[in-house]
């Protein structure tokens, strides 16, 4: 089948969750006395209305991002990860230890470290799920929602205790919450007046490295056979199991960036609640982009908007948040439903034939004999 | 005894017509078996059999064509509604549920059974008593599947059709996992039901169409291309029938072992994934420019041998020496990289990555060489020319190369694997069932390639169920039978009695 | 000792929302489907079971019959959502992990933002309250530990031997237990693979809609986003760690809450130990538990999570 075939085919699977999406979430709107048309306009338009509003979307598509590229590494290569959260969580934690280990050096040294450090430690949780999957069969997705729960524990820990801000000590006020982290952590914000920062290129040049990795080089193919057939790419003489290894560790590790860079940019302090729903949200955005990087950018965006315009609905039609989490899960269910057929390449023939059967293109493919 | 259902007097079949996704499998057709009768359904893999009797059986709803059942037109919208009037199927594949006993087996087919709120197991027992006595047929209902042998599952198949009131039985390929002794226990076993019930069997060997049935309906690319009484003929008639034209196959007749050893398995003991020894002190060799055909019944430790040649299963202990060098418990990268060729039993799960590129898949196991990648980066124009290259080369019938190797038929998955392999250049090839499930055509251009590297140089280790196929191809036979080398012969030796024999755990010293 | 029985008679009602849920989860994957949605369907359950009481009353007290119909809505709506999932995964034949994250995701979204809604804040009901046996519960030790509870903990232990039986002994449960492990053989012999798998769902569903009634009417008489706290997931891996047996499911519940009832029980001794390590526990546990447990699922459904599609020429 042709490729355009294919990328259509993938877009018109989008736009069908989003409308599905819509329709089931009228129904809700509609339970709870919300004006549904207003709901959704705000949802979608109210934050592109001025600069702010961009910037702040912008600013929730670079965890959403790098996130969902990590989860693609691993979905692609036969291991899904839930643990985005948790591996966001670790990874701050150790930036924030490098920040408040070594506030006196340099940005251009304390940045990458600091990012590093987020890197290795979402890697190192990434790492776990990956190993029990790979030599003892443990389901990643019982796995990575455990320690989703035991790492959200560990952070509030560090941010009570070893990390907590000693002025909170002393105020008695008791916020979980680390002290304001070296200035030299900042990373740059270059439009003034708003919150976006520079670690949107960061995640943008990921989006490229992803691409090269997964697309055009040796590793990647290895990661993504091992991803579609499990068994031909063992046949094969490709070493699943650390490939599965690798695949989680680098999906880890991108999460662990995405918290490093929220620290970094956003709060320049650990506090609660920064990864609030970002690990799923990520999965989201991941499925929405065709698992690919350049549908993942737009994806990313896309979502920013839901989430950033979900914040404004109760405020501005009485709609809560929650809204947007019932949206997301309905689009995943539309998502997995149709591209069930896309994995069967008998089926999707079948589509195709009947498609061009309808609208009279010429014909790609013929029934073929040995 | 309770009549379940009516008798079968009469069972026709007309213009049925079933296509599946780039394959027309039923082609318009028609046929007839009255009472007592047995029919032969005879034709290559692929012909069309099983589709034809999964449509009887009311597993697929043909698109065109109609049946008739004691002259009323029938529609089997499920299996319920072929039980209703009688029909009942043993397929290759046993249907039986692994973690449930014999009579919780029957029980599922067995509605009388069900009350509401509780299953009357006793029942089903008395049921099954019933049968065994009528037929002889003697099953222990307390065990579990898994715990049976493959035999005695298919006999538990027998009896759970009968208990369910079957009056004409289709078996599909009854004797395939059978040793010759428990085919002939089977085949008088169905004489003595013939008596009361129709049967059809598919079946390939020819020896049983001649000892079993009355009537003989042959297959060929989903349509009927003779009917008729099975005594008129001969089974050469029948097998020219079949396959069509003369069949000429390759012949093997150059000399062998000339060259020394390529491959030497000393003394393997290997476990099967149940945890008996599936190879028990094997010992072979394969010459370089040699083919030795593997014979045996499917089960007996060819798909373990295959593995864990290619490093895909641990030896317990034994050595496999390749070129000199002990590979045993290699991974499957070393052994690759040692210069061994697979051309594995299930190509579409083992051989290809199905939804990958007919272009990708070449380069599944050299997308880190050389000639592929320079620091990683796989070279994208160089595996293009010689995607398109090997296509041409091969004769691999597709679109183009971009089109996902799954969706291609199986003669062509199967050039696929082949061309990759032999574009790497390997030392040895393994070559499990290869031409299983495919045509003539595509089956006489494998064997012309195996010939063609055997004569290059290269040693070949050829598992086949196919004993034509061996006794062609090869210049020595090797018979396997539970984990152990029965006997090697050379293939002018092996003739398909002798082989028989051995196949069935006889040790002989001399032709009987 | 005191404190030994304190912990236990602590720790059986708080296993009372697992066990319900991983004994619906038991026939969902007996049947071949696992449901991570199963958080969502709790979350919707809590909801559903107190917003009937809180309606009425709005937090005073009400007539017991009220807190029933919650409990009656939270099992409907469970089963509803049980069959939606279906939708998805059996008649779609959407792959069951990321699906059962898009319901779970479903669920609990739409719980929350209903509550915010009809209830919000951190509203709470007097919910159902304890039901001693009367003369059971005066039998010393025995009578505290397992006849002073609340109607519904009687209720979710007395389904253990009601979901041994359905499963072993009657016609439904056979074809339960033929579906999930060879559907093929099931499908041949006339049983109808599919239909079969959205009964379990439905059953499944109601059992995590009355597992989350439980919660919000029974044990924290209120309802919150984390009411939950990932016993839905936790639910999921106990009937691996059962190897899908109602009996050694109930083992496993209880041998889990009694790691968060040891929390609370240290907690109440005045130790001082950093109560996330101890909050930390049962999730550390499931993962200790699953890396060990022997992973043969010779007597289990095979065909667990493998979509069933009768046309596929295999």
């Amino acid at each position: 089948m042709t490729k355009r075939f294919k990328t259509g085919y993938t877009i018109g699977i989008i736009i069908l969750a989003i409308v599905v999406a819509m329709l089931l979430g009228a129904v809700i709107l509609w339970a709870i006395g919300a004006d549904v048309f207003k709901t959704y306009l705000v949802i979608l338009t109210e934050p592109l209305k001025n600069k702010i509003g961009v910037t702040e979307v912008l600013l929730r598509m670079v965890p959403l991002m790098t996130i969902a590229l990590g989860i693609t590494v691993a979905y692609r290569s036969g291991i899904i990860n839930i643990g985005a959260e948790g591996q966001m969580a670790i990874g701050i934690l150790a930036t924030t230890a490098v920040a408040l280990g070594f506030p006196e050096l340099p940005s251009f040294v304390l940045i990458p470290f600091a990012v590093l450090a987020g890197a290795v430690g979402g890697a190192a949780w990434g790492f776990i799920p990956g190993f029990l999957k790979a030599k003892l069969e443990v389901s990643e997705l019982l796995s990575t929602v455990m320690l989703n729960y035991i790492a959200a524990q560990l952070y509030t820990f560090f941010l009570r205790g070893p990390m907590l801000d000693p002025a909170e000590l002393t105020m008695g006020s008791g916020t979980p919450q680390s002290m304001r982290l070296t200035r030299n952590l900042d990373l740059t914000r270059f439009i003034k007046g708003t919150r976006i920062h520079t670690g949107l290129f960061i995640a943008l040049a990921l989006a490229v490295i992803i691409f090269f990795l997964l697309w055009k080089t040796s590793y990647g193919y290895k990661m993504r056979a091992a991803g579609a057939s499990e068994r031909a790419a063992r046949y094969g003489g490709i070493n699943v199991p650390k490939y599965l290894i690798i695949a989680m560790m680098i999906s880890g590790a991108f999460a662990g960036i995405a918290g490093s860079i929220e620290i970094a940019g956003v709060h320049r302090r650990a506090i609660e609640g920064v990864t609030s729903g970002y690990g799923f949200s990520g999965i989201v955005v991941a499925l929405f982009g065709g698992l690919h990087p350049a549908g993942i950018v737009p994806a990313a965006f896309f979502f920013g908007l839901l989430i950033y315009g979900a914040d404004m609905t109760q405020r501005l039609v009485g709609v809560p948040a929650n809204m947007v989490q019932v949206l997301q899960g309905i689009i995943i269910l539309v998502i997995v439903s149709t591209k069930m057929i896309l994995a069967n390449p008998y089926l999707m023939q079948r589509v195709e034939r009947r498609w061009y059967a309808l609208f009279g293109k010429k014909e790609s493919t013929k029934e073929v004999k040995a | 005894m309770q009549q379940l259902t009516k008798a079968i007097d009469s069972l026709r079949i007309e213009h049925i017509t079933k296509r599946f996704p780039g394959v027309l499998a039923c082609d318009d057709i028609s046929l007839e078996i009255g009472k007592g009768e047995v029919l032969a359904l005879v034709g290559e893999n692929g012909a069309g059999k099983t589709t034809l009797m999964n449509i009887l059986m009311g597993l697929y709803h043909p698109d065109e064509g109609k049946l008739f059942i004691n002259e009323e037109e029938v529609h089997f919208r499920s299996p319920n509604d072929a039980f209703a009037y009688g029909i009942g199927m043993v397929h290759q594949q046993y249907m039986l549920v692994p973690n449930l006993t014999v009579m919780e087996n029957i029980a599922l087919g067995f509605k009388q059974a069900w009350k509401p709120w509780k299953l009357d197991l006793q029942m089903v027992r008395e049921r099954i008593e019933e049968v065994a006595r009528q037929y002889g047929l003697v099953v222990d209902p307390d065990a579990y599947i898994w715990q049976l042998s493959v035999g005695e599952q298919q006999r538990v198949e027998l009896v759970k059709t009968l208990c369910l009131g079957a009056r004409f039985l289709i078996l599909d390929e009854p004797t395939s996992a059978l040793t010759p002794q428990e085919t002939d226990e089977l085949i008088a076993l169905l004489k003595h039901m013939a008596e009361e019930l129709s049967i059809i069997f598919i079946s390939h060997k020819l020896q049983e169409v001649k000892d079993l049935s009355h009537k003989v309906a042959i297959l060929r690319h989903g349509r009927v291309v003779f009917q008729g009484d099975t005594i008129d003929h001969s089974s050469s008639d029948i097998a020219a029938l079949m396959t069509g034209h003369e069949v000429v196959l390759p012949h093997n007749d150059a000399p062998a072992c000339t060259l020394g050893p390529m491959l030497q398995l000393r003394n393997l003991k290997v476990r099967s994934d149940r945890g008996f020894l599936a190879l028990d002190d094997l010992s072979l060799y394969v010459c370089k420019g040699e083919i030795v055909g593997l014979a045996g019944v499917s089960g007996n430790g060819q798909r373990e041998l295959a593995e864990v040649i290619n490093g895909l299963r641990k030896v317990e202990s034994g050595q496999i020496l390749f070129d000199g060098k002990d590979i045993a418990n290699f991974s499957p990268a070393e052994v690759i990289k040692a210069g061994m060729g697979y051309v594995p039993e299930e190509r579409n799960t083992e051989g290809i990555v199905p939804s990958f590129s007919m272009k990708e898949n070449f380069i599944l196991k050299d997308n880190q060489s050389e000639t592929y990648s320079s620091h990683s980066f796989i070279k994208n124009k160089v595996v293009e020319e010689m995607a398109n290259q090997l296509r041409e080369q091969f004769d691999i019938r597709s679109p183009n190369i971009d089109v996902a190797a799954g969706s291609l038929s199986g003669g062509n998955i199967q050039k696929v694997i082949l061309a990759r392999e032999i574009s790497r250049n390997p030392k040895f090839l393994v070559a499990v069932y290869p031409t299983r499930g495919l045509d003539m055509g595509a089956a006489e251009f494998i064997h012309k390639q195996l010939l063609k590297l055997r004569n290059e140089g290269v040693g070949i280790l050829l598992i086949s169920e196919e004993l034509e196929e061996i006794t062609n191809l090869s210049d020595q036979v090797a018979v396997i039978f539970k984990g152990k080398i029965q006997k090697v012969l050379p293939s002018s030796e092996a003739s398909r009695r002798r082989l028989g024999i051995l196949m069935a755990g006889v040790k002989d010293d001399e032709e009987i | 000792m005191n404190f030994v029985i304190n912990i236990l008679s602590l720790g059986i009602p708080f296993s009372v929302a697992l066990l319900i849920a991983s004994l619906g989860e038991m026939f969902n994957q007996r049947s071949g489907i696992f449901n991570l949605g199963c958080e969502g369907m709790m979350a919707m359950g809590a909801f559903l079971g107190m917003l009937v009481p809180y309606s009425i009353g709005q937090g005073a007290n009400v007539p017991g019959i009220y807190n029933y119909l919650g409990l009656l809505l939270a099992i409907v709506v469970g089963a509803l959502l049980g069959l939606f999932f279906g939708l998805v995964v059996v008649t779609f034949r959407a792959p069951q992990g990321i699906a059962g994250i898009g319901m779970q995701m479903f669920g609990v979204g739409t719980a929350g933002t209903l509550f915010r809604h009809f209830i919000g804040g951190t509203q709470s009901v007097p919910g159902i309250s304890t039901a001693p046996i009367p003369g059971l519960a005066n039998i010393p030790i025995l009578g505290p530990l397992f006849f002073n509870h609340n109607p519904l903990v009687y209720v979710a232990f007395l389904l253990v031997p009601l979901a041994w039986y359905v499963l072993f002994k009657t016609p439904w449960g056979l074809r339960v237990r033929a579906v999930g492990t060879h559907p093929r053989a099931a499908d041949s012999i006339g049983i109808q693979v599919n239909k079969v798998r959205l009964q379990a769902l439905a059953v499944g569903g109601a059992l995590a809609g009355l597992a989350g009634a439980y919660l919000s009417l029974c044990q924290a008489k209120m309802f919150s986003d984390e009411i939950i706290a990932g016993r839905g997931f936790i639910a999921v891996a106990l009937v691996y760690f059962g190897q899908w047996h109602p009996v050694k499911i109930m083992g496993g519940a209880l041998l889990f809450t009694l790691a968060q009832a040891l929390q609370l029980a240290i907690q109440g001794l005045g130790i001082d130990f950093p109560y996330e390590f101890l909050v930390m526990l049962p999730y550390l546990l499931v993962i200790i538990v699953l890396a060990v447990s022997r992973k043969s699922k010779l007597m289990g459904p095979t065909a667990l999570g493998k979509p069933f599609n009768r046309e596929m020429r295999t």
